[in-house]
């Protein structure tokens, strides 16, 4: 008797591993940085490789805040928040950056959906925000004047 | 875990903690030329951060080579309170990694 509980325990246990081993492929992809993108020199293939075939639309409830002008191309805080509810990611995009993806923030429950950083810029850009929630992803573009690059110097 | 390239930062104001996280790191794109030898230095760059608010992951970020040197981060924590533990943990392209911990006034 006791032989045959230990295999029903381990049995179990073998289960539990399984179910572990089988989490949706888009949660998977969500816990694993997506190189293509960062690696992709062209914007619309590198948005294309992080958010697939989602809907992309310009939206108002992505605030943006950057400076007009950088003087300082290395250093260009970015702050990034919105109302929308059910945010999965914020993501920072330079149209004119050798490699345009910067910087994703994969957000859980317990942070609002407002997050900052700084960024470098090689030359005048617009700046995209984009927000994924509810599979749409949503953005807002500025355009940012640099005067001095942050890349190659 | 206490780790001088993370500096850490988090004020806890009615509920809501503002946590700010400065991390020392070269963050080089590969792209550079040393002034000296003209040579490429190689790319050095900070892949992934996470945040860690009493133990749990919050925050996860992917960066590329464009975030700046020395890498500051803001976000907010929208249930926290004073005692509160707030942590960072980083790891590089070439396997260098780092982290710290801090406990909110």
């Amino acid at each position: 008797m006791e032989i045959s509980t230990t295999r029903r325990g381990f049995i179990k246990g073998l289960i539990a591993v399984g179910s572990l081993l089988v989490l949706p492929a888009t949660l998977l992809a969500a816990m694993v940085r997506p190189k293509a993108a960062f690696d992709s020199k062209e914007i619309d293939a590198s948005i294309k490789s992080l958010f697939g075939d989602a809907v992309v639309e310009a939206s108002d409830k992505v605030n943006l805040k950057v400076p007009e002008i950088a003087e300082n191309g290395a250093v260009v805080p970015i702050t990034i928040s919105t109302d929308i509810e059910g945010v999965e990611s914020i993501s920072v995009v330079i149209d004119n950056n050798p490699n345009p993806l910067s910087a994703i923030f994969n957000l859980t429950d317990a942070v609002a959906a407002e997050v900052s950083t700084r960024v470098k810029m090689g030359k005048s850009s617009p700046v995209r925000a984009m927000v994924k929630a509810n599979g749409k992803i949503y953005f807002t573009t500025k355009e940012v004047k640099v005067t001095i690059g942050g890349c190659g110097g | 875990m206490a780790d001088k390239s993370v500096k850490i930062r988090g004020k806890v104001k009615e509920g809501v903690a503002k946590v700010k996280v400065l991390i020392s790191h070269p963050m080089e794109t590969g792209t550079r030329r040393s002034a000296d030898t003209g040579e490429l230095i190689p790319a050095k760059y900070i892949e992934e951060v996470v945040f860690t608010h009493n133990g749990n992951d919050v925050l996860t970020a992917y960066w590329g080579t464009s975030v700046s040197k020395n890498p500051y981060s803001a976000f907010i924590i929208k249930s926290a309170a004073s005692g509160d533990k707030v942590g960072a943990r980083w790891s590089d392209n070439t396997g260098a990694t780092g982290a710290n911990e801090i406990v909110m006034k």
